[in-house]
């Protein structure tokens, strides 16, 4: 992105390089929110969903989101069912491999925060927010396709607000450290 | 033997079904060991059921087997029911045999998807899932839930069927049929899918039996085991069908007997719902049951047959509200034990093809 951001700063210090800018970031956006790549980053019961999402029924084609196992090809990882403390440093790993720009779709209760294995469980991360930056959740256990096809519509209007400058861009948590075993997190959740 | 190289498949990877890892160690191509490493989605289940009441444990199991969920509710219910003496009326039992056999045919047809979309012929799976999705509105419309059901219960089931179920089940297992013989023409006579699969993962009965495999995975075998059958439970005494059995044991057999398993499963369903038009409606739950289910001391086994194998929960039970052991006898779990012996020998794309004919889902495995 360094050269992005160069391009963007000096665009901007020009006369009326802002409104070049804006103009690149709408076709841009609308580029970029028309075609997020799916990371699926199918865990558990989610991952059903997502694949019956991705199918001819509901067909997320047409929204211009397909399925690419592969991290280097991809917009969005869509993490879909239970992460575990020895899933996490895959989870991690696959999401600094995806090229930026990039969005998290956290689908499920037990990618929001556990859900279901909030509690007396000692294996379970309590939400991949806790080391992911996530734009979109979606509740349910495991939501319905059409939630999974709303999140992505949804993140779309998000993509469209972005802007390649710096000054203007969402302000991104890097990626946070990964939760360990002794962070006290393990002793049933944090009333 | 040429230079030795150590291949790591997973644990996020299209192909393992889940969230396994499986490290190959490969000479040239050819699979010279592959070790599972399963654990990536080990969610404490049987420790959580500890502190839950009984009634609070039925939404766990059904997180246990995702592609199959009406499998763990009824196997921990029967336990439940087998601990503190419950009598399930009839009515009851119907409706769990018809939802377990419709549940046969959803997990079936995503398991002989998958494995054919491992080698290569995507359509099937699309046809396959086609079926399922009618499958999951049928679920859908009864307990208002498309994947998690927590629709057995300890004592009976959640709600009756409700209007015009019947018949809309009746039109599906009319069309299920068809469906599996235009798949078994799409995808068995496939001449790629046969050179993929035929001879590929070879398991002979006494491998079967000794490794502890069960379900689709040890009746491609040969072994002529069910316990629908043979450890007869519920209703299933009082319907007639047949175990389709394969003959080689290879990825082709297993596949395939999960095919005729499913149309095996229309017949089911057609004779419960005959025999449950005999009984009124509204009695789906024993009467008088607790609030908070208390069993005395002692402890209880039951397993029935789920799509995988032989699905066990054993409880043991100190008096209290809460069981004090709770342990799942997985049949995806013994099944993907026998992933280094049937890969051994074949190529590392073959690894894959064993792998999905042996269906493990991975909730199960790693509860």
């Amino acid at each position: 992105m360094a050269g992005v951001d160069d391009f963007a700063q000096v665009l901007e210090s020009v006369p009326g390089g802002g409104i070049i800018l804006t103009s690149v970031d709408a076709v841009a956006d609308w580029a970029r929110g028309h075609s997020l790549w799916m990371m699926p980053m199918g865990t558990a019961c989610c991952a059903m969903e997502l694949i019956a999402a991705s199918f001819s029924r509901f067909d997320f084609d047409r929204h211009g989101s397909i399925p690419r196992p592969d991290p280097r090809h991809t917009d969005v990882m869509v993490v879909a069912g239970t992460i575990t403390r020895k899933m996490a440093p895959a989870v991690k790993l696959l999401w600094e491999q995806m090229p930026d720009p990039k969005w998290c779709i956290a689908m499920g209760n037990c990618a929001i925060s556990g859900g279901i294995f909030y509690y007396d469980t000692y294996s379970v991360v309590r939400g991949v927010d806790e080391f992911l930056p996530v734009d979109v959740y979606i509740a349910g256990c495991p939501p319905r396709p059409e939630a999974l096809q709303d999140a992505v519509l949804r993140l779309r209007e998000k993509v469209r607000a972005d802007s390649m400058s710096p000054g203007r861009r969402r302000a991104i948590e890097g990626v946070l450290p990964l939760p360990t075993a002794g962070d006290g997190t393990a002793e049933g959740g944090s009333e | 033997m040429s230079e030795r190289l150590v291949v790591n498949i997973g644990p996020s990877h299209p192909s393992t079904h889940g969230v396994c890892r499986i490290v190959v160690e490969l000479d040239g191509e050819i699979v010279t060991h592959a070790e599972p490493i399963i654990g990536h989605l080990h969610r404490g289940i049987e420790k959580m059921a500890e502190n839950r009441t009984y009634l609070q444990i039925v939404p766990l199991t059904d997180r246990l087997d995702y592609v199959g969920s009406m499998y763990a509710n009824w196997a921990y219910c029967r336990a439940v029911e087998r601990l503190a003496g419950i009598r399930v009326p009839e009515r009851a039992e119907y409706i769990r045999v018809i939802v377990c056999e419709l549940q046969r045919i959803a997990s079936h047809m995503m398991g002989i998807g998958s494995a054919a979309a491992d080698t290569g012929a995507f359509t099937v799976f699309m046809y396959a899932f086609e079926q399922r999705e009618l499958v999951v509105d049928l679920f859908e419309a009864l307990c208002g839930s498309r994947l998690t059901y927590n629709y057995v219960r300890p004592g009976g089931v959640s709600a009756d069927l409700p209007d015009g179920w019947v018949d809309r089940c009746r039109t599906f297992i009319k069309g299920h049929p068809d469906a599996m013989r235009e798949i078994d023409r799409m995808l068995f006579g496939n001449v790629i899918f046969r050179a993929r699969t035929k001879g590929i993962g070879v398991l002979d009965a006494a491998d079967a039996v000794a490794w502890g495999a069960s379900g689709p995975v040890a009746r491609g075998s040969g072994v002529d085991y069910d316990l629908r059958r043979d450890d007869p439970y519920s209703m299933y005494p009082r319907f007639d069908f047949t175990v389709p059995l394969g003959e080689r044991g290879d990825s082709y057999d297993r596949a395939r007997v999960r095919l005729w398993e499913c149309v095996e499963s229309c017949r089911i369903v057609e004779q419960a719902l005959d025999q449950l038009a005999e009984y009124e409606p509204g009695v789906i739950m024993t009467e008088g049951l607790p609030r908070l289910l208390a069993p005395g001391r002692g402890d209880a086994y039951d397993h029935i047959e789920s799509a995988r194998g032989c699905l066990g929960v054993y409880l043991v039970s100190d008096g209290g509200v809460c069981p004090y052991r709770m342990k799942v006898r997985s049949p995806a779990f013994s099944n993907l034990a026998l992933l280094p012996l049937l890969a051994t020998g074949h190529t590392l794309s073959d690894l894959i093809v064993v792998l999905g004919s042996l269906d493990p889902v991975f909730g199960e495995v790693d509860r």
